[in-house]
């Protein structure tokens, strides 16, 4: 079983952003295009979050993910403003391998059962922002989990919360760690190990890769199956093959990318 | 014309749309007739083996498959296509088409590091040529999201295996139905290349 290298693509309107600490955006690029050159590159999976503030134009996402899904041929999870199971089935009717919720599922946990229902486990990713904390008072794990971009605090322990997520249907876990995304100074990996040794579902761990030296890092001390890339490989410093090549070097088994087998 | 078996379970479109990027003529069908006329036949799925064969049973598409695999029409199945042409399929104890003799089990792995399902990539083995894996090199890997996999009685009708905590049957095949547990559809270009070799097999043995 190979660890999985997914890139993360934010879209507003279409066009793809990547954020900083979730404050500023800024428009670098076309998310079609760039999804099939990663892709062509040996990508091993894609997330699409939809940033798009207005709900007016939530139709050109399902654009873009019928584009990617006609020249992209592996699996790719939409996520962004789904919050019913209708809002999921047509992410996936249009192309997408799988539905990612995150502050939804916090305000309605019941979507999680409900499209894993619906659509099967594998189908499901709940993706959670995560917020150290310290102090009396804060969650139990010193971890809690926080909504709309970090902005609004929870009160739900990271821990409890992803348990009862696995519990409710999800297949998978993205665990975002708000205070290390952006910084691109490596993972969180102590929350990521937590979450991972404490439930029986795949997880990915997001936020603060900014070397290969970091996936390797998260992928063996953190217990994470899959690391999410942006900025590393949006802003040309890294190229799928290069991450990779690393890996490998470093004793991590990965699917190789098409120009390595030769 | 490939006709791509429409039975409600899970999405279908992504086997019609890697057909539509290969240009290979496909559609997409639930009605026994219109498939009768396809020259190969896709059987792909996602979900539960139980309320899939209620859904195919419904709809007279399991003795479809079944007439057409008499007729000589070559069949590819996918993922759950892969598991319920078996005789029965451990998940709800369901009788399944039987187009192949065997039984579909449960994934079990003792290594608790080690998930169900079993989703990722992985490498297969082949261990028998087919005209299907011709071009794949070896050590591909491919596209797995499953808990269970296809064991068929006879061991000569395997032809790769992949490990999960054990070793399984990842693709399977007797005369002119082959399948795969892996979705050769999300599996970049190497899936896509079978799904060619698919379009060009007539059936017989390679």
């Amino acid at each position: 079983m190979s660890k999985r290298l997914i890139s993360c693509l934010d879209v507003r309107d279409g066009k793809l952003a990547k954020s900083v600490k979730f404050v500023n955006t800024r428009n670098i690029g076309d998310p079609v295009a760039t999804a099939r050159r990663y892709y062509e590159d040996g990508i091993d999976e894609l997330v699409f979050y939809d940033i798009t503030a207005s709900s007016d134009n939530r139709g050109i996402m399902l654009d873009v993910v019928s584009k990617v899904a006609s020249q992209v041929f592996i699996p790719f999870s939409v996520g962004g403003g789904l919050r019913t199971v209708e809002d999921c089935a047509k992410v996936l009717l249009a192309g997408a391998e799988k539905i990612n919720v995150n502050t939804a599922a916090v305000s309605n946990p019941r979507l999680i059962a409900d499209a894993a229902h619906a659509f099967g486990a594998q189908c499901v990713v709940l993706s959670m922002d995560v917020l150290a904390v310290n102090g009396a008072g804060g969650a139990p794990s010193g971890y809690e989990i926080v909504t709309h971009g970090g902005r609004t605090r929870t009160g739900l322990d990271a821990i409890e919360w992803a348990k009862k997520g696995e519990g409710l249907g999800a297949g998978e876990l993205v665990v975002n760690s708000i205070d290390a995304d952006g910084t691109r100074e490596g993972y969180e990996i102590n929350l990521t190990r937590a979450i991972a040794d404490a439930v029986g579902i795949p997880v990915i761990a997001s936020g603060g890769g900014g070397k290969p030296q970091h996936l390797v890092d998260v992928l063996t001390e953190g217990h994470a199956d899959a690391a999410l890339v942006a900025s590393m490989l949006h802003y040309g410093e890294y190229t799928v093959r290069q991450i990779k090549e690393y890996l490998v070097q470093n004793g991590i088994r990965i699917r190789p990318c098409p120009t390595m087998q030769k | 014309m490939i006709g791509i078996i429409n039975y409600d379970a899970g999405n279908l479109t992504s086997v019609k749309r890697a057909l539509d990027y290969l240009a290979i003529p496909g559609i997409v069908s639930s009605d026994p007739e219109e498939l009768g006329s396809c020259e190969r036949i896709i059987f792909p799925g996602v979900g539960n083996a139980a309320s899939a064969m209620v859904a195919l049973k419904k709809r007279g598409l399991d003795k479809a498959l079944k007439g057409a695999f008499g007729r000589g029409v070559p069949i590819l199945g996918i993922c759950l296509g892969a598991q319920i042409i078996l005789s029965r399929s451990e998940e709800g104890d369901t009788e399944c088409v039987g187009i192949i003799e065997g039984e579909c089990r449960k994934l079990i792995v003792s290594n608790r590091a080690l998930k169900i399902p079993h989703m990722g990539w992985n490498e297969i083995t082949i261990v028998r040529p087919h005209y299907i894996l011709k071009d794949i090199v070896p050590k591909s890997q491919f596209y797995f999201v499953h808990s269970f996999f296809p064991q068929p009685r006879d061991g000569a009708m395997v032809y790769a295996t992949c490990e999960y905590g054990g070793i399984f049957p990842c693709a399977i095949g007797r005369k002119n139905i082959f399948a795969t547990q892996f979705h050769l559809e999300k599996s970049g270009s190497i899936g896509l290349a079978m799904l060619k070799n698919f379009s060009t097999w007539d059936g017989g043995p390679c």
